[in-house]
């Protein structure tokens, strides 16, 4: 996961944000955000709809500036240039390619106005369409293009004049989901190939860890988390991103001391750093991190529980688990077919789980 | 959630975004378009407004006003003018929301005959009913004594000139109205059991309810502001436009007509602003997701709706067919040979032919560069970055016309380029003014047609050019303009009718070389030569047709050149 060229820790920052605000009118989009992106790193905007994810791309591209802050990018103070004259190539939602002019054309269209010789175009526009994999589309119009292929024109040309930066907004977002998952891959290859830094807005969290380098979360207006995808997934900073990202348990508590949170009637070990004795908190885990094999009586944070309900998903089940003693509230964990099999689970059935003190995440109650 | 401290996110001074060329290219364009817009259509109404409160170049403040609400044969038209307008809406509305029930929500045939039988009237000017019914019923008339009080000239004339004058203006609203239906309401109405009339009542009346109020807003203020059909069958029957006219033209009183301009501009703003109220309510009822209602056959319905489609177009297209009768006619009513020397135009009227030719260059003007510029400023409009203010201005002015008729327009044109020390006052008298008045009259209709048409591009274009660095120009002439060309072409056949049939707004603004076809008609009317004022008012016809005619024969070739890539 760790790659040297890419993340923090690398040279120079690439695109560097700082402090930025966006006012609508008297509604706030986007709240004092700081962010360090850095060269050929591939980064996910995510968060639900209307967080700012789209505002934020837009102020990086000039076409609505913020409010106030400063972005800076390849060590440029870039924060009152129009549009024109920034770097960067930018696909959107509706790939807003001009119908009436074929692919060629299209991908064509920054080269043309920039003095560059007929035949140097022609050549560049069919790299370009060999990149993206339509080499043979050049004299169609996007209305006889289906939706993947628009998608590509729009990232050629995009491409086409060899910009610093690559914005999406949403790019995938219109496909059916079978169309998305193949242009994930493509996406990311291209952009592997060109070394080139690239955002990319998307709300579909599986969008994102599959795609990122890295992946900033948003929710209204702020950024929750900043992080590898593994690390928003392992370790989410806030209640607010591991509700967001993957499924969640959230199981109320109530902290003992340090290190010990009562739940169902149980004191479990927990890392409870820098929140108050005695109050109310929030325990997460994921559904796959609840343990059943290999457990015994000294195994650290053991619950009796019993099964409510199980739901067949195809590769796993979900269970449903009651604890038996206590009030605690339920819990949902994830058995694969194997150990529904070896340890024969039928709904009512009474076991032990573990929830590792590991995969445990504590959160202040609001 | 906790109220945020209104300043504790905001950190450092203000971003205020620099100008690239291309931002400051579209705000100089900006600029200079409020800048038309105040020549066309802001100074000369302010003119108007100004002159209305003076006697002689002196302020009077009110005392114009006093005298005309206290002179009872001044006073009296206003509500002559109230009263055929609202008796011709009272006629026309039904007629046409029938009419438009048939083209849209019956299965009867022949409707594109219809519709265009029923559009004829568009392509004439306002007069030519009126010589029609001059022929019919007038002094001369052989159907004189069907007239009820004996004589055609006054109310009844002009009701009846007005309604079909007027019925395919509201066609065309209720048809839009009728169209939008959608197809869910009914199917879930009939599968409640609710009886056809109980449909019609619950749920397409309602449904029209909006189209309803606008045609009838159209209807109203086309009566109140029209000056051709008053001109020639009212008799002595005085209406605002004729009022207008006369004091400006006989009494050569400026202030009084003013006056007269600024008492017929109240109801056609409030016209305008009950309009645009009642649409406002309209959008939260749209669907997105409506789906189009496709009529079945019900044979009993759809052989009504086409006897009455069969009679109101016939009368349609007998109004039509008099006048080009008896523009052939040797001499009503004694010899009804046929001949074409009342086309011989030269020898009713001193400018002939000419007032024919002067038509069609300052309609084929209005349409180049009328087109042009309302193009390029909503263009501006929609896509400047920033400059609100200046913006909100022009889209203000852009509206104006909507609600100023033609003779008020006019009106203010005189006095405006007129005025001593203009330095303008050199388009005076030559075919520029008529020109800038015919874009200034029709603005507002085309500018929201061009803005309709832009809104359906997609709003990221400006942006993927400026992330390629293309000038906005060169995507404005690659992309816009091809794409937006089906709404380019309809805008200039617009203005190129609606310059050839009007009299209202040009009335006073001709001079001995810039007599226009539709102001040969009044004048050749006026002195007695009927059967070449309706020559003249067929001639506008054929020309307005072949246009309209030429413009459905290039959007079809349009259609097929760029079917590649145009989706439908
Ligand atoms: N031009 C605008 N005027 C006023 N409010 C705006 C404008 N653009 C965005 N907003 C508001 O700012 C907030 C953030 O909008 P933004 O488009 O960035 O959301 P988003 O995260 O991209 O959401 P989505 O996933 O729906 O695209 C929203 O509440 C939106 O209503
Ligand atoms: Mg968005």
């Amino acid at each position: 996961m760790t790659n040297t060229t890419t993340g923090p820790g690398s040279a120079a920052p690439y695109l560097k944000i700082e402090h930025l605000s966006k006012l609508f009118g008297s509604f706030a989009a986007l709240k004092d955000v700081s962010l360090t992106i850095y060269p050929g790193e591939f980064v996910c905007f995510l968060g639900p709809s209307g967080c700012g994810k789209t505002t934020l791309l837009r102020a990086i591209a000039g076409l609505d500036v913020q409010t106030t802050g400063k972005i800076e990018q390849g060590g440029r103070d870039i924060s009152r240039l129009p549009p024109s004259e920034r770097d960067f190539g930018i696909v959107f939602q509706s790939y807003a390619l001009f119908p009436n002019l074929n692919v060629t054309d299209n991908v064509g269209y920054g080269l043309t106005s920039r003095g560059m010789k007929r035949a140097d175009i022609t050549a560049r526009v069919k790299e370009l369409l060999d990149l993206v994999g339509l080499p043979d589309s050049g004299a169609k119009y996007p209305a006889q293009l289906s939706g993947g292929q628009q998608q590509r024109v729009a990232l050629a040309r995009a491409l086409a004049t060899s910009p610093g930066l690559l914005l999406l907004d949403e790019p995938l977002s219109a496909l059916d989901a079978r169309v998305r998952v193949r242009l994930r891959h493509e996406i990311r290859s291209v952009q592997r190939r060109l070394g080139l830094t690239t955002v990319m807005v998307t709300h579909d969290q599986e969008e994102a860890l599959t795609m990122a380098d890295r992946i900033v979360v948003m929710n209204h207006g702020v950024i929750e988390q900043v992080g590898s995808p593994s690390e928003i997934y392992r370790l989410p900073a806030t209640p607010f991103v591991a509700d967001f990202v993957g499924t969640m348990n959230f199981l109320d508590g109530l902290l003992a001391g340090p290190g010990r949170v009562s739940f169902a009637g149980l004191d479990l070990t927990v890392p409870t750093d820098g929140l108050a004795a005695n109050s109310n908190v929030r325990l997460c885990i994921r559904p796959e991190d609840v343990a059943v094999r290999n457990l015994d009586a000294s195994t650290p944070n053991l619950l009796p529980v019993e099964i409510r309900a199980l739901d067949f998903l195809g590769s796993f089940c979900r269970a449903t688990l009651k604890p038996t003693a206590g009030k605690g509230s339920e819990i949902v964990a994830d058995f694969s077919i194997n150990l529904m099999r070896d340890l024969n689970l039928e709904v009512g059935k009474r076991l032990s789980i573990a929830l590792p003190a590991d995969r445990l995440r504590v959160f202040a109650a609001a | 959630m906790a109220e945020i401290p209104a300043n504790d996110y905001l950190i450092g001074p203000r971003v205020k975004s620099a100008m690239s060329r291309d931002d400051i290219i579209m705000r100089a364009g900006v600029v200079l378009f409020i800048g038309f817009l105040a020549v066309a259509v802001a100074l000369p109404l302010w003119s108007l407004l100004s002159k209305s409160f003076e006697n002689r170049g002196e302020f009077v403040g009110l005392a114009n006003y006093i005298r005309y609400f206290s002179t009872p044969a001044l006073f009296a038209s206003v509500w002559n003018s109230f009263y055929v307008a609202v008796i011709t809406t009272a006629i026309v509305l039904p007629l046409a929301f029938v009419y438009a029930y048939a083209l849209t929500r019956s299965d009867m045939r022949w409707k594109g005959l219809f519709q265009a039988l029923a559009l004829i009237p568009i392509l004439a000017p306002s007069l030519l009913p009126a010589i029609s019914l001059i022929y019919l019923f007038g002094n001369q008339g052989f159907l004189k004594t069907w007239i009820p009080g004996g004589t055609i000239y006054g109310p009844i004339g002009i009701t009846i000139a007005q309604v079909f004058y007027c019925f395919p203006h509201a066609l065309m609203i209720l048809v839009t109205a009728l169209s939008m239906a959608d197809s869910r309401l009914y199917e879930a109405a009939d599968a409640l059991g609710a009886s056809k009339r109980r449909i019609f009542f619950t749920v397409t009346l309602p449904g029209a309810k909006y189209g309803l109020f606008s045609a009838a807003f159209v209807i109203f203020t086309l009566v109140i502001t029209d000056f051709g059909i008053a001109k020639v069958i009212g008799g002595r029957f005085n209406v605002l436009a004729t009022d207008i006219y006369k004091q400006v033209i006989g009494q050569q009183n400026f202030e009084m007509g003013a006056v007269v301009g600024m008492v017929l501009l109240v109801p056609a703003v409030l016209a305008f602003f009950a309009d645009r109220i009642v649409q406002r309510r309209q959008v939260a009822l749209l669907s997105a997701r409506a789906v189009p209602l496709i009529p079945k056959p019900e044979p009993k319905r759809d052989w009504a709706l086409f006897a009455f489609c069969t009679v109101v177009g016939g009368l349609i297209f007998g109004i039509l067919a008099v006048a080009a009768w008896g523009s052939l006619i040797s001499f009503w009513p004694y010899n009804l040979s046929l001949t074409l020397k009342n086309y011989e135009f030269n020898n009713f009227d001193t400018n002939g032919w000419g007032a024919y030719g002067n038509s069609v260059q300052m309609a084929a003007w209005t349409a180049v560069i009328g087109t042009s510029i309302i193009f390029v400023g909503a263009y501006l409009l929609e896509k400047t970055r920033g400059f609100a203010l200046g913006r909100g201005l022009a889209q203000f002015i852009a509206m104006l016309p909507l609600a100023v008729p033609g003779l008020v327009i006019g009106l203010g044109y005189i006095f405006f380029f007129n005025a001593r020390g203009n330095p303008l006052g050199f388009l005076y008298a030559t075919i520029g003014i008529l020109v800038l008045n015919s874009i200034a009259h029709f603005y507002t209709v085309s500018h929201l047609t061009a803005t309709t048409a832009l809104k359906q591009l997609d709003t990221e274009f400006e942006a993927v050019s400026a992330s390629l660095k293309v000038p906005l120009l060169r995507t404005f002439w690659k992309v816009t303009v091809p794409v937006c060309l089906p709404a380019i072409l309809d805008i200039s056949i617009y203005m190129f009718v609606n310059a050839m049939t009007t009299v209202s707004a040009v009335i006073f603004l001709y001079s001995t070389d810039t007599k226009l076809a539709s102001v040969a008609v009044v004048n050749m009317e006026e002195s007695g030569f009927t059967a070449a004022a309706a020559a003249m008012a067929m001639m506008i016809v054929f020309t307005s047709a072949g246009v309209k005619i030429a413009h459905v024969l290039l959007t079809r070739g349009l259609d097929k050149r760029t079917q590649a890539w145009r989706r439908r």
